[in-house]
């Protein structure tokens, strides 16, 4: 119908700009981290040619990675960080989602412009919301310690000094991860959920299913697409993440593997050392990042062309 | 009817009390209490934060934390010692630096992206499979990945490229195409074929299909998609920071988070409050134009669902 030529020539533009500026940027960062350095200047030398590579850096960081070096306390707290902080966000997104899905009739578009709202306002004023609130004579702190839920978490041990929210609380950091992140975990849970076609259910109950085991044998289940999809969403960019524990803590004992990453280049003068981490990291969510892009790809196809 | 539903025989032996807690947690077919606090509990938990981070940017005092009254000074006062919003050099570079790189960013990303979609959408050849991978790949990459990848760039290899406003755009538009792409192959794929082959069976040319049929049923998504890249170019802060060349490409998330390591004013929450309207507006008349293109339509649901279920 149209000319042969005009799509692949309209793709052109598109995909030479990403080969650019996104793939070749990649290699860039895989050549300085298998590259040398500067003895004298201290700059990364990159090494183009896969023959020339120098594994030293890379394995130097591997090294550090080690059960009780640097790297390794810093990685699982990442991994702590992040895991308790997506427990949270299924804890209550998984609710919300459910309830907006199945229950709301009248309220729903206002509800769901109440989800989608977080989405339009800055992450970063989102987190000084919190510095707002948790900073001495805050609402939020006086309304922790009013409420006796301050004292709670002093005693469950859960922070050390109750008030002190913003000085390098592991709490502080996962709540305002939840809090960041929890939006765009719930939007693809509401979708999926919402397509559940009630009919199942109700043949579920039907058959004499308990109402715990029609959710648990096929709500749950027919919404794993939205609850994986969503839940890889925000743990992709969370492992990255650096900005919230510097915001909402600042300590070093908060830190998390994105703090590493920035020290490396905006504090210390190795940026080799940052991309080895930043190689490093990017092959652990490779994983995470494929499984993704295979969901977006098969419902992009399952949309009757 | 859920007072019928819920005594059922097999229930009567249980205590009034436990009967009453299932009621609360598992009875699907009446009110779900439980999920209704939930809710809501979560609703006002992600807003009121945010709006009493509004309120305070009208503090009559430096304080965040301490109610004096109203006031419009940390936006408007020419006083040299308050940083005002309007008034203050640097706030209102990084108003100037956000906007500019947004606006820009819609600018080029939009085109680029609605061709890419059309291009991917259509283009059965060679190469095909592997450019569709490559464009859903930005979307899942950890910022601090494209940040550190993009600085290296061009700190190593293309170091003719100035790190400011010019790095920073590069960046924001790499980032962005994916997202034109993702939106309006969706409407691609939606409104079919038939629309042009009705318009080729009547004895349309090639570009009068594209110009007269195809484009003007794009329209929703291209108007959509530029809304949701001027979006997201405000609000990024990782590809701003790690491309910026200090204070001359300083954006206004940037300059929040150079504020809370240091000591937030209520002109840090005005920046913040005034950058939110901006956006929210420009969602809204996104929102708004969207559903007047596509109003008569059938079958697919809201703008609001559209964005919902954007990306799975």
């Amino acid at each position: 119908m149209y000319p042969r030529w005009l799509w692949p020539l309209s793709a052109i533009p598109g995909v030479v700009w990403l080969l650019l500026l996104f793939l070749l940027p990649l290699y860039v960062v895989v050549g300085v981290a298998f590259g040398s350095v500067d003895p004298v200047l201290l700059q990364p030398i990159p090494a183009w040619n896969p023959a020339d590579w120098n594994t030293s850096w890379i394995s130097h960081v591997l090294d550090q990675l080690l059960p009780g070096n640097v790297f390794w306390d810093v990685a699982v707290r990442t991994c702590e960080y992040v895991g308790l902080s997506l427990a949270g966000c299924i804890l209550i997104g998984y609710p919300v989602a459910y309830f907006v899905a199945r229950h709301a009739s009248r309220t729903k578009s206002m509800l769901l412009i109440l989800l989608v709202l977080p989405f339009w306002i800055s992450y970063l004023m989102r987190m000084l919301a919190w510095i707002n609130l948790l900073s001495p004579g805050g609402y939020g702190l006086r309304f922790l310690s009013a409420t006796g839920i301050s004292s709670v978490l002093f005693h469950l041990g859960v922070i050390s000094d109750p008030s002190n929210y913003l000085g390098g609380q592991s709490f502080t950091v996962i709540l305002g991860l939840i809090y960041g992140y929890i939006p765009y975990f719930i939007l693809p849970l509401y979708a999926s959920l919402d397509r559940i076609d009630r009919s199942h259910l109700e043949a579920a109950r039907d058959l004499g299913a308990s109402p715990f085991r029609a959710f648990w044998h096929v709500t749950v289940p027919l919404s794993k697409t939205g609850l994986l999809g969503g839940a890889v969403l925000i743990t992709l960019p969370m492992f990255g993440d650096y900005y919230t524990p510097n915001i909402v803590s600042g300590a070093p004992t908060t830190s998390m593997i994105g703090n590493q990453i920035d020290l490396y280049f905006h504090g210390g003068p190795q940026p080799t050392i940052g991309a080895a981490i930043t190689i490093l990291l990017s092959a652990f969510l490779m994983v995470l990042m494929l499984y993704y892009i295979r969901t977006i790809h098969r419902a992009s196809r399952e949309i009757p062309a | 009817m859920s007072q019928t539903l819920a005594r059922r025989p097999a229930r009567e032996s249980e205590f009034g009390y436990t009967r009453r807690l299932r009621g609360w947690f598992g009875n699907q077919w009446g009110k779900p209490r439980f999920l209704v606090l939930v809710t809501w509990g979560y609703i006002v938990w992600s807003i009121v934060p945010v709006l009493i981070a509004i309120q305070f940017s009208f503090n009559n005092s430096r304080s965040l934390s301490i109610w004096h009254g109203f006031t419009l000074k940390w936006y408007t006062s020419t006083d040299p010692n308050i940083d005002s919003v309007f008034h203050s050099a640097e706030l209102r570079g990084a108003l100037e630096q956000s906007m500019k790189l947004a606006g820009l960013d819609v600018l080029i990303a939009t085109p680029i992206g609605v061709l890419l979609a059309l291009g991917l959408a259509r283009w059965r050849g060679r190469g095909s499979g592997a450019s569709n991978f490559l464009m859903l790949f930005p979307l899942v990459t950890p910022e601090i990945v494209a940040g550190v990848s993009l600085l290296l760039l061009f700190s190593q290899l293309l170091t003719f490229v100035p790190f400011g406003t010019v790095a920073q755009l590069l960046g924001h538009v790499t980032f962005s195409i994916s997202y034109v792409v993702v939106i309006v192959r969706g409407r691609l794929f939606s409104i079919g074929p038939s629309y042009e082959e009705a318009a080729a069976d009547l004895g349309a040319a090639p570009a009068t299909r594209l110009t007269r049929v195809l484009l003007p049923l794009l329209l929703p998504a291209i108007v959509a998609s530029a809304a949701i890249v001027f979006a997201i170019s405000i609000d990024d802060f990782v590809i701003s920071q790690w491309l910026s060349n200090g204070a001359n490409s300083t954006t206004v998330p940037m300059e929040i988070y150079d504020a809370t390591r240091a000591t937030p004013q209520p002109s840090t929450d005005g920046i913040a409050t005034v950058i939110m309207v901006i956006t929210l507006l420009s969602v809204v008349a996104g929102v708004l134009v969207y559903r007047f293109f596509t109003r008569g339509e059938s079958g697919r649901g809201s703008a609001v669902d559209d964005v919902a279920g954007f990306g799975i």
